[in-house]
């Protein structure tokens, strides 16, 4: 601790013990305990109390005051608790100060034991010091644990989760020397304390209260999920039983603590391998628990990577239950054999799917995100049952927009349920787009493309339904173009285009700006793809997509203004974006850099200047003909609009095209890996006068110059990065005027001075390579880059601000109750 | 007392003007000048008709009040007015007459404008018609439809309405009292309550939940019904009134982008004012702005002024404008900065002001008359041009049938904002109404779609349906009249606590009862001897009124009495049980005393004096009131 702080300390003390000073703010509580945490690291605690004597007496005093606040005495009980962490200043305090703290005299037999603040402090003081096994001692003697037991089922969650969670601690604490090598002693052998634990989860489990149950189950699950020590082996042997005992009652009480309990251990590597592995259990309650509660531990099982072949084919069944249930209330013919045949009968999960409304729409949106989540995983099952997932999938968006013909009561009742059910339609169409990766019969990918076309067409379809209907799209069309033997678009693509593109336009023309965005992305996506494919270009260009596209760019919404710029700036880069401008002409295209330019220096929100800088760095990337055919005059006009702009992310975006700009004139940014080997660096392809010059042509130098004294941190930041490597490409070459002397760079750093201190107004003037140069090489970028990294508020987070903050605050207080009166 | 009858008058007229049938049919010779044939079909050639409200089972001229529930359901109401001998009172709000006013003007100004001197009826009779294909061997009653009315039948039908205000209670005969409350469908839209001292009936027809113009749908005074009658569904339950305005403008913009016109066959009233406000937002940011919009009726002028002026009858953004103070209305601005212009007819200044591509509201929506008719015919043949449909009542393939072959691309929007299923299933569970009372067909699905059991009326106990000409007794029955007392009387009373909480006190008034109001007035002094030569005055006119005697209650202990008689003198006493009482036999006297539960009777020979002995010795027993 610095001499200032350990001389504001005694005053916060003094503060903090004072009953009529109330802290207003508790937020500095907790800044202050990070604090002490940060100094114990790094010191000894118990010289810190020694040195500190005031520490000693808040900690001694507050206890014993009638009417202290909850907010300090909780933060005593944790500072303590933090002090005592360390075994030799742990015994300097247990004599006194501890028992009066956590034992039976402490805040324990006071009123304000109510306040959830107070027992909070209390557990997490206790799981800070119980570090050493004389903490267990103390533990043992004072009754701790007994009231840790009874805090398990706290009316504050928060309090009853650190109940739990110190629990798991004190366990492991005591079990702690037993952990390396030897082998593990039998529940009998085991510390009393331990004993203690094990003995109340053993109760809990046979107990028919539910919640005591699930205190029980939720201590075993951290306590495997922390502890890979062997005698987590001998509690699991010790405890499975009641485990397993729990999933004979009925109902199977705290069925999701026991999922997570099941997987938690099948996960452990200490477990999940052992002859006591969970297989059999968990097998159990695949066919014990109900479908809400089963499908989260199917799932878990199929994402194990070691499991029974037999329990992840039980686990998939359960999981694909649904669907089956969905596609035999809606099939006449028998399906294909398998895990959807339709032939499976579980009333179970038909009753769950046909209770109520939120019950059926619950299950399945759940089933179809939980395969959804499978489907990529490498040990997903195999063979993987694309088909009748396929026909599962588009059977349920037949179901949601009225079109299936159910073959049973249920699936009448199913077509009731799901009709225009917005969430399983997004579900579905999710799970769709995934299932895109296996692709399946001609047949089938038609009958996708056709649902898929019926739900982009259709007048009800919500905005989010369409967005996941483009999405799900965008999927198919790409999995198709990888169809074997397949160059460009796919055959079904080819097809499908055709009927794509009408709706596309009525969508593009929709009143609701959602749809006219997710249609604008959704044509970005498919022109950044297949905009050099013949057949698209041609459906494209055939219909009237572009021209309506160039329209939207006045748009009324500025969202929809920035997907139609970026995908104008994608439908022009591959020379797809406008009508003939004269039919003398057809080949050519008006260009569209002055109309972007236009929204850039006019559009009164930031997303479309974002989307037109995107662009023109894209095109500058690309060597777009508009940009390539005057480059300097095209970054001096966007240079020249972007320094002005309000919105930090177009100028920050500008530094982004600068440095393109840049990369094409002096060569490219190398990688900054210290161990790649330095290859032999091409030389710039212009003479360095040449391109300094073409920089200050475009005032590109006073662009980022100004942009390193910006007001928004990532802005300068990138200005300094940009600068640096100029700088560094530029330093290779020494200086061209050396021979003419020192250029006269003081007018420069005159004016960066003023920036600096906040006169932007003023322009740079034209200047002189050599000046610029100079002044580059004078400013202390690397200092500058290390003063941007630092939070803005590294100053105000320091020890010394803080505790004067408190005092300032208490002082503040003062003044207002002196007002009072 | 007087019998009010009230006849709800929700039935749309019907038209029936050209129907399909093969040109096979037989006596094809006998009615050939009455049918022309177009594409493979063939049409009646006529004069339109009407179909008329049902008129056998019920004989208007007995029916007292109607009470219209929006403007689209009073397009018959001169055929009841004028040629049923209605004499009643037709109750409306002031909106719904107005707009009305203009619906049936329009029609007549249609029809009227191309005058057919014949009606065909050749193919009305009965050997004729079931030879016809469907739907014309279908159409019901044919020999009851009629032409259309005239301007005068309808000034004359409306001067009869009455106008009410939302909220206002009418007293009908005493009988009942019925109130008006906002449907949320239309300007003016009603539903009813009719209800007497004891019992509620809501009738709930074309309402809307959907924040359009109208003022929102009054949901909480239709609580504690016991009755709900609920009609007016939408026609539509499939279609997304939201989704089907998108689709409106989407085609729209395509068709005016591609150089095409747009014609929509509307009603001068109702959805159009929703389609032009959504049009004002959406021309700008489409880049339609020059694009012009004509609306053609010969009420479009009044329409749309009308629209402005009814601000009460508006939603409250709405309202909260006139305050501003600017219209409700944004069609105010289009037609302000000329992007809506309106006409009342396409000759004179329409033909000097049109420019192509441009969009088209006119009617009417059948396509049968008025000036759609003419630009269906001008714009028919290129594809270029769209019809979108927005009005649900008619089908639109049949609308088009003489049309075809048609070139223009047809688009169907169908917009219906009156409640789906699921508002009504959320609608009656708010409400709770004892027992709902529906058509038929919202008890089951769609016959087109019978998979679709959402498309159901879903409430519990389960709705009691019925079908078209079907008699049905309200499942409740009137147990209680609400009685007046004078506060005279009143204070004359004195209550006797015979339990806690319920105390009794004798009356004795004469009930007055005139309209379904029933008074109690004190009774009558007893008639003073009148000194003969004084004149009678009116007020001592009354009914001549005896003493009156004491009510009794209570019961008699037979072991008390018989004790009390033998006290008395009586000896020789025999008590017998009966079914319903005792009989107490004085065998000496050779008198009877018969106690039952609500009567005692004394049966002696002759001895009056024995027998008012008696009297008083069971009188003992007895309170007295």
């Amino acid at each position: 601790m610095d001499h200032e702080c350990a001389r504001l300390l005694p005053a916060v003390c003094a503060v903090l013990a004072d009953p009529r000073q109330p802290v207003a703010d508790d937020t500095c509580l907790e800044k202050l305990l990070d604090w002490f945490k940060t100094v114990t690291e790094a010191e000894s605690s118990l010289l810190l109390l020694q040195e500190n004597p005031c520490l000693l007496e808040l900690l001694s005093h507050v206890p014993t005051l009638q009417d202290v606040s909850a907010g300090v005495l909780s933060f005593s009980l944790r500072l303590a608790g933090i002090f005592a962490a360390q075994e030799d200043c742990f015994q300097y305090l247990q004599v006194e100060l501890l028992p009066g703290l956590f034992g039976a005299a402490g805040p324990l037999s006071r009123a304000v034991w109510a306040v959830p603040t107070v027992r909070s402090g209390w557990i997490q003081g206790l799981r800070s010091l119980a570090q050493h096994p004389s903490a267990l001692h103390f533990l043992a003697d004072h009754g701790a644990v007994d009231t840790v037991f009874s805090l398990q089922g706290d009316a504050s969650l928060f309090v009853a989760s650190a109940a739990g969670q110190l629990l798991v601690h004190i366990l492991a604490l005591s079990m702690g020397g037993r952990a390396e090598g030897h082998t593990c002693p039998q529940g009998d052998d085991w510390p009393t304390c331990a004993q203690k634990i094990v003995g109340h989860i053993e109760e809990s489990l046979c107990s028919t209260d539910t919640s005591r149950v699930t205190q029980a189950l939720n201590v075993l699950t951290t306590t495997f999920g922390r502890c890979q020590s062997p005698w987590t082996e001998v509690l699991w042997e010790q405890l499975s039983p009641l485990v397993a005992r729990l999933l004979e009652r009925d109902p199977v009480p705290a069925p999701h603590p026991l999922v997570d309990l099941l997987l938690c251990v099948a996960r452990s590597p200490v477990l999940g391998s052992s002859d006591l592995g969970p297989w059999e259990m968990t097998a159990q309650a695949l066919s014990r628990l109900g479908p809400t509660q089963a499908g989260p531990l199917a799932l878990g099982v199929l994402k194990l990577h070691l499991c029974p072949q037999a329990l992840r084919t039980q686990a998939f069944g359960v999981l694909l239950q649904p669907l089956a249930c969905v596609l035999k209330a809606t099939t006449q013919a028998p399906g294909l054999p398998g895990l959807l045949d339709g032939t499976s009968e579980d009333s179970v999960v038909a009753d769950a799917l046909l209770s109520s409304k939120s019950s059926c729409v619950g299950l399945l949106c759940r089933t179809l995100a939980h395969l959804e989540e499978l489907q990529p995983l490498p040990q997903h099952p195999s063979p993987w049952p694309q088909v009748p997932l396929l026909r599962a999938v588009v059977t349920i968006l037949r179901l949601c927009d009225g079109s299936a013909v159910p073959a049973s009561s249920v699936g009448g009742c199913l077509c009731g349920t799901l009709a225009g059910c917005v969430r399983v339609q997004r579900a579905a169409l999710d799970f769709l787009g995934t299932l895109s990766q296996g692709m399946g019969p001609q047949e089938q990918v038609t009958q996708v493309f056709a649902i898929l076309l019926e739900y982009l067409e259709r007048p009800d379809s919500s905005p989010m339904v369409l967005k996941k209907a483009f999405q799900a799209t965008l999927r198919w069309l790409l999995s198709s173009a990888r169809t074997p033997g397949c160059s460009g678009l796919g055959p079904h693509a080819v097809l499908f285009l055709p009927e794509l593109f009408p709706v596309l336009q009525k969508r593009l023309c929709s009143p609701c700006w959602e749809v006219r965005d997710s249609a604008l992305e959704f044509l970005t996506q498919l022109s950044r793809h297949w905009g050099g494919q013949a057949d698209f270009r041609h459906v494209l260009l055939e219909s009237e997509v572009p021209e309506l596209t160039q329209q939207l760019l006045q748009d009324p919404e500025s969202y929809v203004r920035a997907s139609a710029v970026t995908a104008m700036g994608e439908l022009s880069s591959r020379g797809l974006h406008a009508t003939p401008t004269s039919p003398e002409q057809p080949e050519v295209q008006q260009s569209l850099l002055p109309e972007f330019l236009h929204i850039l220096s006019a559009d009164s929100e930031g997303f479309p200047r974002r989307a037109v800088m995107q662009v023109f760095t894209e095109w500058l990337r690309g060597g777009h003909a508009d940009v390539a055919r005057d480059t300097e005059r095209f970054m001096a006009t966007v240079l020249q609009v972007v320094s002005r702009d309000l919105d930090w992310e177009v100028r920050a975006q500008g530094l982004e095209l600068a440095l393109v700009f840049l990369g094409q004139t002096l060569g490219q940014p190398g990688p900054h890996c210290p161990y790649t080997v330095t290859l032999p660096k091409a030389a710039p392809p212009s003479p360095l006068t040449e391109v300094l010059g073409a920089l200050c042509r475009v005032r590109l130098f006073e662009f980022a110059f100004r942009a390193l004294f910006d007001c928004d941190r990532p802005v300068a930041q990138k200005s300094c990065d940009l600068l640096l490597f100029l700088r560094d490409k530029t330093a290779p070459y020494g200086s061209p005027w050396e021979a003419g002397g020192s250029p006269d760079s003081a007018s420069v750093e005159a004016a960066l001075q003023r920036w600096q201190a906040g006169e932007q107004g003023q322009p740079l003037g034209d200047l002189e390579p050599e000046a610029m140069l100079a002044t580059l090489r004078s400013i202390d970028l690397e200092g500058l880059r290390g003063t941007l990294a630092q939070g803005s508020d590294h100053v105000e987070k320091s020890p010394q601000s803080l505790l004067r903050d408190m005092l300032a605050t208490v002082g503040i207080l003062q003044e207002n109750q002196a007002d009072c009166y | 007392m007087q019998c009010a009858q009230i006849q709800i008058n929700h039935d749309y007229v019907g038209l029936r003007t050209r129907h399909d049938f093969h040109p096979q049919f037989p006596s094809f010779a006998t009615c050939s000048k009455e049918l022309k044939e177009c594409s493979g079909h063939v049409f009646v050639d006529s004069v339109p008709e009407f179909c008329l409200p049902e008129t056998e089972l019920i004989d208007l001229s007995t029916v007292d009040v109607i009470l219209i529930s929006n403007y689209h359901c009073m397009m018959a109401l001169p055929y009841i007015t004028e040629h049923t001998g209605f004499s009643g009172t037709v109750y409306a709000t002031e909106p719904t007459v107005q707009i009305g006013r203009l619906l049936m003007e329009e029609l007549v100004n249609f029809i009227e404008r191309v005058p057919k001197a014949q009606s065909a009826s050749l193919w009305k009779n009965k050997d004729i018609q079931r030879l016809l294909p469907s739907p014309l061997k279908d159409a019901v009653e044919v020999s009851t439809w009629r032409r259309c009315y005239t301007m005068q039948e309808v000034n004359s039908a409306l001067s009869k309405i009455q106008l009410v205000g939302y909220s206002q209670k009418i007293e009908l005969f005493g009988a009942v009292q019925v109130t008006p409350l906002s449907s949320g469908y239309a300007l003016g839209s009603s539903n009813w309550i009719i209800q007497s001292h004891y019992e509620k009936v809501s009738y709930v027809s074309g309402s809307s939940l959907l924040t359009t113009h109208p003022q929102p749908m009054d949901q909480a005074s239709l609580k504690n019904s016991d009755v709900l009658v609920l009609t007016g569904l939408t026609q539509i339950p499939t279609a997304n009134p939201d989704g089907m305005v998108g689709e409106f403008c989407s085609n729209l913009a395509l068709t005016v982008r591609n150089g095409g016109n747009v014609l929509v066959p509307c009603y001068p009233s109702g959805v159009i004012y929703d389609l032009l406000e959504c049009l004002y937002q959406y021309i700008d940011s489409a880049g339609l702005s020059s694009v012009p919009l004509y609306f053609i009726s010969p009420v479009a002028n009044s329409s749309l002024e009308f629209s402005q002026i009814f601000a009460e009858w508006l939603c409250h953004n709405k309202q909260s404008k006139v305050y501003l103070p600017e219209p409700p209305f944004p069609h105010a601005e289009l037609i302000q900065t000329n992007k809506l212009k309106h006409y009342p007819s396409i000759h004179g200044d329409f033909s000097n002001d049109f420019r192509q591509p441009c969009v088209v509201f006119t009617g009417h929506p059948s396509l049968r008359f008025g000036d759609v008719v003419h630009f269906m015919e001008l714009w028919g043949k290129s594809s270029l041009n769209t019809v979108i449909f927005t009005e649900p009542d008619f089908s639109y393939l049949e609308a088009l049938a003489p049309y075809q072959p048609l070139a223009m691309k047809c688009i169907y929007c169908p917009i219906d904002t009156r409640l789906n299923f699921i508002q009504v299933s959320k609608l009656l569970k708010e409400v709770q109404p004892l027992h709902v009372v529906c058509p038929e067909q919202y008890t089951q699905p769609p016959p087109a779609q019978s998979h679709r059991t959402d498309l159901v009326i879903d409430c519990q106990p389960p709705a009691t349906s019925y079908r078209r000409a079907e008699v049905l007794t309200l499942p409740f029955k009137r147990r209680y009249e609400r009685i007046e007392i004078m506060p005279e009387l009143a204070d004359s009373l004195v209550p006797m606590e015979i339990k806690p909480g319920i105390s009794l006190a004798t009356v004795s008034a004469v009930l007055h009862t005139k309209d379904n109001k029933h008074v109690l007035q004190p009774p009558p002094r007893p008639a003073q001897p009148t000194s003969g030569k004084k004149r009678k005055r009116v007020s001592d006119d009354v009914p001549d009124c005896k003493v009156l005697k004491p009510l009794l209650s209570g019961s008699i202990p037979v072991e008390q009495f018989v004790q009390t008689l033998e006290k008395h003198g009586f000896s020789d006493i025999k008590v017998e049980d009966t079914a319903k009482g005792h009989i107490v036999l004085l065998q000496e006297a050779e008198t009877l005393i018969q106690i039952e539960e609500d009567s005692t009777h004394i049966i002696c020979d002759n001895d009056e004096m024995l027998r008012v002995r008696l009297r008083d010795l069971v009188l003992k027993f007895l309170q007295k009131f």
